[in-house]
C-alpha cells in the first residue's frame, strides 16, 4: 500500500491496474522535475553562453573549463556531489531541490552549446552592421541576435528537453520519489519487479515518443531564417 | 584520513568503470552498424526489428533498463552476474543511439552516387561497403566520440546495480568516513580525466578514419 492506494496481487492485470495510479503520482514527479530542471538550462545555458563570450579571457577560459567539466562529468556523481557536500557546507536543502540542480546544471553545458551554435550562426555582417549604427550591446543581444537564434535552437532544446526527461529517473538515488523509485519500492515490498519496471519502461516510451513527434511538427511550423523584426 | 589513502580504491574503481566502458562501447558500436544498416539498406522486417529496438532503447531510461534487466529477467529465467548485466544495458543503449548516427550518415551520401553505382552496375553489397560506408564514417566519427563520453558518463549508473566501478568505490568510501568533499571531487576529476583521453582516443581514430577515406589511389588512375 503507497499514498493510501492498496495494490492486488491476485493477477498480473489486477496487480497493473491497481499500481498505476501509484507510478502515474510518480510521473507528477518526474515532470515536474524535469521542467524545473529545464528552466534552470535554458537560464544557465544563455549566461555561460554569454561569459564564453567575454572580453576578458579570464571570464571566457574559466567558463569553458566550467562547462566542459560539466558535460564530461556524470549526473549521478555531481548529483552525490551536491547531497553530500554542500550540507557540509551549511547550504541545507529538499531533495527535490538538490536533483532538479544537479538536472539543471547537468544540461545547462549542453544547452550552452546549443546557444553558442545559434549565436555563431548570425553572418558577420550583421555583428559589423550592429557596430556601425553604434548600437549598445544589449540592444543587439535584445533586437537582434535572440530573435533569429530562437527558433534556430527550438528543435535542439527540445530534444534536450525529452533527454533530460528520461534521466529523471537517477533523482531516485537520493530519495526523490519518481516513477522508478515507487517501482523499485512497489517490487520490494511485492517481490514483483517485472511488471512495475516494465511498466515504467512503457511510460518513458510513450511520452518519449509523444514529445518527440511534437518536437517534430514545431520544427516543421518554425520559420527558417528566424522570427522576423518589428 | 588523507586524501592520498582513497587513490589506492578509487583506482581500482575506475579501472572497471574503464573496462566497462571500452566493452561497452565496442559491442555498442558493432550494433550501431548493425541496426543503422539494417534501417536503411536492410529489407523491410530487419529494418523494422531496428527501429524498433532503437525507439525502445531510446525512448526508455537507460536506469529503467538497467533496472529491468538486473531485476526483472532473472524472473523470466535469464540471469547474467552484475558486470554482464551493466555491459548487455550499456551496450545495448549506446547501440540505439548509435544506430541514428549510422543511419543519419548513410543517408547524407548523395543521392547522384548512388545513381552512379548503380549506373556502373555495381551490387549492392559493392555500393555499400566501397562507396557508401568508406564516406559516411568520415561523417559518423565525431558523434561517435560524443557518444563514447556519454557511455562513459553514463556507466557511473551500474553502480546501483552493485558493480564496484569509480562511483560505488567513491559512495563506500564516503560512507565510511563521510569525507564528501574530498572523495566525489576527486572521482568527479577521475571522471573528467578518463573522458579527455578517451576524447583523444576518439580523436586519433577519427584521424586514422579520414586518412583512410580518402581517394584509394586506384580511384586516381
Amino acid at each position: 500500500m503507497m499514498y493510501g492506494l492498496a495494490w492486488d496481487t491476485s493477477t498480473p492485470l489486477a496487480f497493473a491496474t491497481s499500481i498505476l495510479p501509484i507510478l502515474l503520482i510518480g510521473l507528477t514527479v518526474t515532470v515536474k522535475a524535469a521542467l524545473a530542471g529545464f528552466a534552470i538550462a535554458i537560464v544557465m545555458g544563455l549566461v555561460f553562453a554569454l561569459l564564453r563570450r567575454s572580453r576578458i579571457r579570464a571570464v571566457s577560459w574559466t567558463t569553458a573549463f566550467v562547462v566542459e567539466f560539466l558535460r564530461d562529468t556524470p549526473l549521478l556523481v555531481q548529483l552525490f556531489f551536491l547531497y553530500y557536500v554542500l550540507p557540509d557546507y551549511g547550504v541545507v536543502m529538499p531533495a527535490f531541490l538538490t536533483g532538479v540542480l544537479a538536472l539543471g546544471l547537468q544540461y545547462s553545458a549542453y544547452t550552452s552549446e546549443v546557444y553558442r551554435g545559434g549565436i555563431d550562426a548570425i553572418p558577420r555582417g550583421q555583428w559589423e552592421a550592429a557596430t556601425a549604427l553604434n548600437l549598445s550591446r544589449l540592444t543587439v543581444y535584445r533586437d537582434i541576435v535572440i530573435p533569429q537564434v530562437v527558433p534556430r535552437i527550438v528543435p535542439a532544446m527540445g530534444n534536450y528537453a525529452v533527454a533530460m526527461f528520461k534521466e529523471t529517473p537517477v533523482l531516485s538515488v537520493i530519495t526523490i520519489l519518481e516513477m522508478l523509485g515507487l517501482a523499485n519500492m512497489i517490487g520490494e515490498q511485492t517481490y514483483q519487479y517485472l511488471l512495475p519496471l516494465t511498466m515504467v519502461g512503457l511510460i518513458f516510451l510513450l511520452l518519449t515518443l509523444i514529445c518527440s513527434a511534437a518536437i517534430h511538427q514545431l520544427e516543421r511550423r518554425l520559420p527558417k531564417a528566424g522570427v522576423p523584426l518589428k | 584520513m588523507n586524501w592520498l589513502s582513497y587513490l589506492p580504491s578509487l583506482a581500482q574503481g575506475a579501472l572497471v568503470t574503464a573496462e566497462i566502458t571500452f566493452v561497452s562501447i565496442v559491442i555498442g558500436g558493432l550494433l550501431s552498424f548493425a541496426a543503422g544498416i539494417a534501417r536503411v539498406e536492410g529489407g523491410r522486417i530487419p529494418a523494422f526489428v531496428a527501429l524498433c529496438y532503437t525507439e525502445i532503447f531510446r525512448g526508455t531510461s537507460l536506469l529503467v533498463q538497467l533496472f529491468w534487466l538486473y531485476y526483472a529477467l532473472p524472473l523470466i529465467g535469464l540471469s547474467f552476474d552484475p558486470v554482464t548485466t551493466g555491459i548487455i544495458g550499456l551496450s545495448l543503449h549506446a547501440g540505439g543511439y548509435g544506430a541514428e548516427i549510422v543511419r543519419g550518415a548513410l543517408l547524407a551520401v548523395p543521392q547522384q552516387q548512388l545513381e552512379a553505382a548503380r549506373a556502373l552496375n555495381f551490387s549492392r553489397r559493392h555500393t555499400l561497403f566501397h562507396i557508401v560506408l568508406p564516406q559516411s564514417l568520415v561523417e559518423m566519427m565525431p558523434a561517435f566520440g560524443n557518444l563514447a563520453i556519454d557511455t562513459l558518463k553514463l556507466s557511473s549508473l551500474v553502480s546501483l546495480i552493485s558493480i564496484a566501478d569509480l562511483t560505488f568505490r567513491a559512495q563506500s568510501i564516503r560512507n565510511l568516513t563521510l569525507d564528501s568533499t574530498t572523495v566525489y571531487t576527486l572521482t568527479l576529476i577521475g571522471y573528467f580525466l578518463m573522458a579527455l583521453v578517451l576524447a583523444a582516443i576518439m580523436r586519433l581514430i577519427e584521424r586514422l578514419v579520414r586518412r583512410g577515406a580518402a581517394f584509394p589511389k586506384a580511384a586516381h588512375a
